[in-house]
């Protein structure tokens, strides 16, 4: 179904991604204090890299990604549970958020970041899987002679 | 301690690694760990025949009071040693009995597992630990039972055994909680101390009711004794181990165990005591009238448990003591014995008595060993099981309730299992010799030594049985309430015991040498027998499959609009129910909204109404999208743009997934009837109306303290961040998103899985090669 696409498309795409993906890394990072967060850029970012997927096909997508959507979830997952160890490491209950100031950017990490950026994988990795399988098993069921042949 | 039996479940988990390493030695290079722990434990000897108890605290949870404490009294040191000793020696056995057996090493990490639980279980002090460790035997002991699971036998046995035992689990937990709640401390220390109160705490009936569940199921007693002999489907180490000398036994340590909290009260004397003695005379009965050698001893088993049951409800210190004898005693002689019986399935390939018959030339060493045990199983003197058997006619005599009917089933008990006695040993090794399916000869000594040493240790202590006074006075007076200082001597006099002894034995031969007739005679009563309890179980397992079938089709029948139907019903109730029965709800309600917020509204609305009458999928989807968009907008409206974003991409990328699978679906049809339609409608309305009603109720009326007001306050000073929503998402209520973000990540491999797999089966070839992401 999905055929890759027009020029218009491609081209969009193309300008697109770096910049949508920028927009949800600066959504994700002002996220505590400004609207924002973890699962809204992920979605951002879901969003990007679909709109690419579109434009290009599911290789191409997928050889922009390097890394299979299903071990995002798996990152994402990890780093959230990661993020509940240091308040044991501190003897604070499970879960208690630690905050730590980097001195020379004077910038504020914490876990909550960290188990944002896990909300972050998570939400992408999700998206980006069901959206894999949809069109996967459509290539599988009627392939394509031009997808097999096409190279952007 | 606790390092010992953590470190024992390590040795289990590393088994399979050892058996790499030592092949047909991994049996005893395991069985020197349970040796050594009983070498510590007999270390600790000295101290407990003191009456001493030793408090071993380590704290597990200790905000919910749940410790890993363990203590060690006369009970648990008896029970710990019978543990070790005899799993060392199961071990040595089980090596050389399933030598070359394919499994061998997942037998041996099971049953190192479960040697750690059972003694985990004996020496808890913590109600709830001790709960773990009795399930953890279930488990193992299923596994166990199962281990030839290729034998649909062996696995319905298994099955069976892991329903009953943990069926009556469940009810231990519920009389662990009232337990807890009425003595207030999940600790066995703290709740003996107070037995008084307990017994007379409202809770005292339904709790007692609840443990002696759990204990009588565990133990095999009278209605739930059927699974024990199924269980004999297990390899015969197992056998001699679970299902006589341990296991089993679990339940009546744990009624020994609270019988200063718990026991003595009316209730629990003629409980204990009558099902304890049917329990008795329905094993011994059963025992008589099987062939097949393992079956007959399970059956005595049984017998056995009822006696040590039936002991504990009579409860004099006369009956504790005989308790304590009675336990050891059966633990020795019967552990031998499926020992033996093992030695003999192995060597001559059958389990039927009747199929053999003069080994004794052939197996001399094995015959001797069967001999003495199972002169102690029929309770002849110079062996430890008469001992026993003369203590328990003593102790039934002193009984104060049921005193005759007792005594009457205590008797035919103990002349039917002298039978059985004489059934086990002298069938197979006496008399004139029968082929059998393989030559018999005597076993390698690691087969022979285990079953060896326990008779021998029968007939030590049956002849000096003063060697046992310390520890008999000190377990029995940990059980009971006065000082017991027991005196054990071989020959009492002639007193009526003794008569009773010697009307069993004649009674007891005249069985054995009518023994055929007998059994065909009560083979007239198979009909009877095929109404028991079991057939009540297997009913009752129909049943539960019946009734999961139907719930099935009513409920789980694939149909997403069957669900919607349902819940949104449930929730229609429940809610309603609350709103208008439990509160007295006010509508305050105002008309004076803004033009765009009209607008929105019936923006909204009309997108809901058109996707419902819509008959295009495109424009249905088109019209739910402008329904999410004008929530957005409402967001936005009410000043939450982090839920309207939210709500804007979410939108998106359901259109993007709508398209994915859209042109895949099979055309449109209509394929519900109107009727259904209208159910459909109805309940819709109703929700939507019940919804509505809610919110007004609950903007209205401000009875309930706003919890949001805690977040907007604490979320800068506490969360160090001005975006309330992220704070919540990410710190007060992380652990709910970490919750949601797991829900997510399985949605998306469910996706992942259900695509892949349908499109296997659509294409029906083999599945491609995992694929990789390497560009």
């Amino acid at each position: 179904m999905v055929k890759p696409g027009t020029l218009i498309l491609t081209v969009a795409a193309r300008l697109l991604l770096p910049l949508q993906l920028l927009f949800s890394l600066f959504l994700l990072l002002r996220g505590h204090d400004e609207p924002g967060g973890g699962f809204i850029a992920g979605l951002v970012a879901a969003g990007a890299f679909a709109l690419y997927l579109f434009a290009f096909g599911l290789r191409a997508m997928q050889a922009m990604l390097k890394v299979s959507p299903r071990d995002l979830i798996g990152m994402g997952l990890l780093l959230g549970v990661l993020s509940t160890v240091p308040a044991w490491w501190v003897g604070d209950p499970f879960f208690t958020a630690q905050w730590w100031t980097i001195p020379i950017i004077d910038f504020k990490a914490s876990t909550p970041l960290i188990f944002d950026i896990g909300v972050y994988l998570v939400v992408l990795g999700s998206v980006l899987t069901a959206i894999s399988a949809l069109i996967k098993t459509d290539h599988e069921n009627q392939p394509d002679p031009e997808e097999a042949t096409w190279n952007p | 301690m606790q390092l010992a039996v953590l470190m024992g479940f390590l040795l289990a988990a590393v088994a399979p690694l050892l058996h790499h390493w030592f092949g047909g030695h991994t049996a005893r290079v395991i069985a020197a760990y349970p040796a050594l722990v009983a070498v510590w434990l007999l270390g600790l000897a000295p101290e407990i025949l003191a009456g001493e108890t030793l408090l071993l605290e380590w704290a597990w949870v200790p905000g919910l009071d749940i410790s890993l404490t363990f203590f060690i009294d006369g009970l648990s040191w008896l029970f710990a040693m019978l543990i070790t000793v005899i799993g060392a020696m199961v071990l040595v056995y089980a090596g050389e009995y399933l030598r070359g057996h394919r499994d061998l090493a997942r037998f041996l990490v099971i049953i190192t597992a479960f040697m750690m639980s059972m003694l985990g279980l004996v020496l808890a002090d913590n109600l709830v630990t001790l709960f773990v460790f009795w399930e953890l035997t279930s488990i193992t002991s299923y596994l166990l039972i199962g281990f030839n699971h290729t034998d649909p036998e062996a696995r319905k046995s298994a099955l069976q055994g892991l329903f009953v035992t943990a069926g009556g689990g469940l009810a231990l937990l519920a009389g662990f909680a009232m337990l807890g709640v009425a003595g207030d401390s999940w600790s066995l220390v703290e709740l003996n101390a107070q037995g008084e109160a307990l017994r007379e705490h409202a809770l005292y009936a339904p709790l007692l009711v609840c443990v002696l569940l759990g204990a009588f199921t565990k133990s095999a007693q009278f209605p739930f004794h059927f699974w024990l002999p199924n269980a004999m489907a297990a390899p015969t180490p197992v056998s001699a181990y679970l299902h006589s000398a341990t296991m089993v036994k679990a339940g009546v340590y744990l009624l020994a165990r609270l019988h200063p909290s718990l026991g003595g009260t009316e209730l629990w004397v003629i409980t204990l005591s009558l099902v304890g003695a049917l329990t008795m005379a329905t094993g011994a009965f059963l025992a008589i009238q099987h062939t097949n050698i393992k079956k007959l001893l399970a059956y005595s088993t049984v017998m056995a448990l009822g006696t040590l049951t039936m002991l504990l409800g009579i409860g004099t210190d006369g009956a504790l003591t005989a308790f304590v004898v009675f336990l050891l005693a059966h633990s020795l002689y019967k552990g031998a014995l499926f020992m033996v019986a093992g030695i003999l399935d192995h060597e001559t390939g059958t389990k039927d008595v009747t199929a053999m018959g003069g080994l004794r030339s052939l197996m001399p060493r094995t015959a001797v060993v069967a001999a003495v045990a199972a002169v102690s199983l029929a309770g002849l003197p110079p062996l430890l099981g008469f001992l026993g058997k003369e203590l328990m006619f003593k102790a039934v005599l002193e009984a104060e309730a049921w005193r005759w009917l007792i005594l009457l089933l205590a008797f035919t008990a103990a002349f039917l299992t002298l039978a059985v006695a004489a059934v086990v040993v002298l069938r197979p090794f006496a008399g004139k010799r029968r082929e059998t399916p393989n030559t018999p000869h005597d076993p390698p000594g690691d087969m022979l030594v285990g079953p060896a040493l326990l008779a021998g240790l029968s007939l030590i202590f049956g002849l000096a049985p003063g060697l046992l006074d310390g520890l008999v006075s000190v377990t029995a007076s940990g059980i009971g309430a006065s000082e017991v200082s027991a005196h054990l001597t071989l020959w009492h006099g002639v007193n009526l015991p003794l008569i009773l002894s010697l009307a069993s034995l004649a009674l007891g031969i005249l069985v054995f040498r009518h023994w055929d007739g007998v059994r065909s005679a009560l083979g007239r009563l198979e009909p009877l027998m095929a109404r028991g309890p079991e057939a009540c179980y297997e009913g009752m397992m129909r049943g539960l499959v019946t009734v999961a079938e139907w719930q099935t089709r009513m409920l789980q029948n694939g149909y997403i609009r069957n669900y919607l139907v349902m819940t949104l019903l449930v929730l229609l109730g429940l809610v309603g129910h609350a709103l208008f029965f439990r509160h007295s709800p006010s509508f305050p309600f105002s008309l004076d909204a803004y033009f765009h917020e009209v607008v929105t509204a019936g923006l909204m609305v009309a997108g809901a109404v058109t996707a419902c009458v819509m008959r295009s999928r495109l424009a249905a989807v088109a019209a739910v999208g402008i329904m999410g968009f004008s929530i957005a907008l409402t967001f936005v409206l009410f000043s939450a743009p982090d839920l309207a974003i939210t709500q804007l991409l979410v939108e998106t990328l359901t259109v993007i997934l709508l398209v994915l699978v859209l042109f895949r679906l099979p055309r449109f049809a209509t394929l519900s009837t109107t009727m259904e339609r209208l159910r459909d409608l109805v309940v819709a309305c109703l929700v939507g109306t019940m919804v509505t009603l809610l919110m007004l109720s609950v903007l209205g009326g401000e009875r309930l303290p706003r919890i949001s007001d805690y977040m907007v306050e604490n979320s800068q000073p506490l969360g160090h961040g001005h975006n309330i929503v992220n704070v919540i998402l990410v710190d007060f209520r992380a652990l709910d998103t970490l919750g949601e973000m797991f829900v997510l990540a399985l949605a998306a491999i469910g996706v992942h899985a259900m695509m892949r797999f349908h499109a296997e089966e659509y294409d029906a070839k083999p599945s491609a090669p995992s694929e990789r992401y390497d560009g």
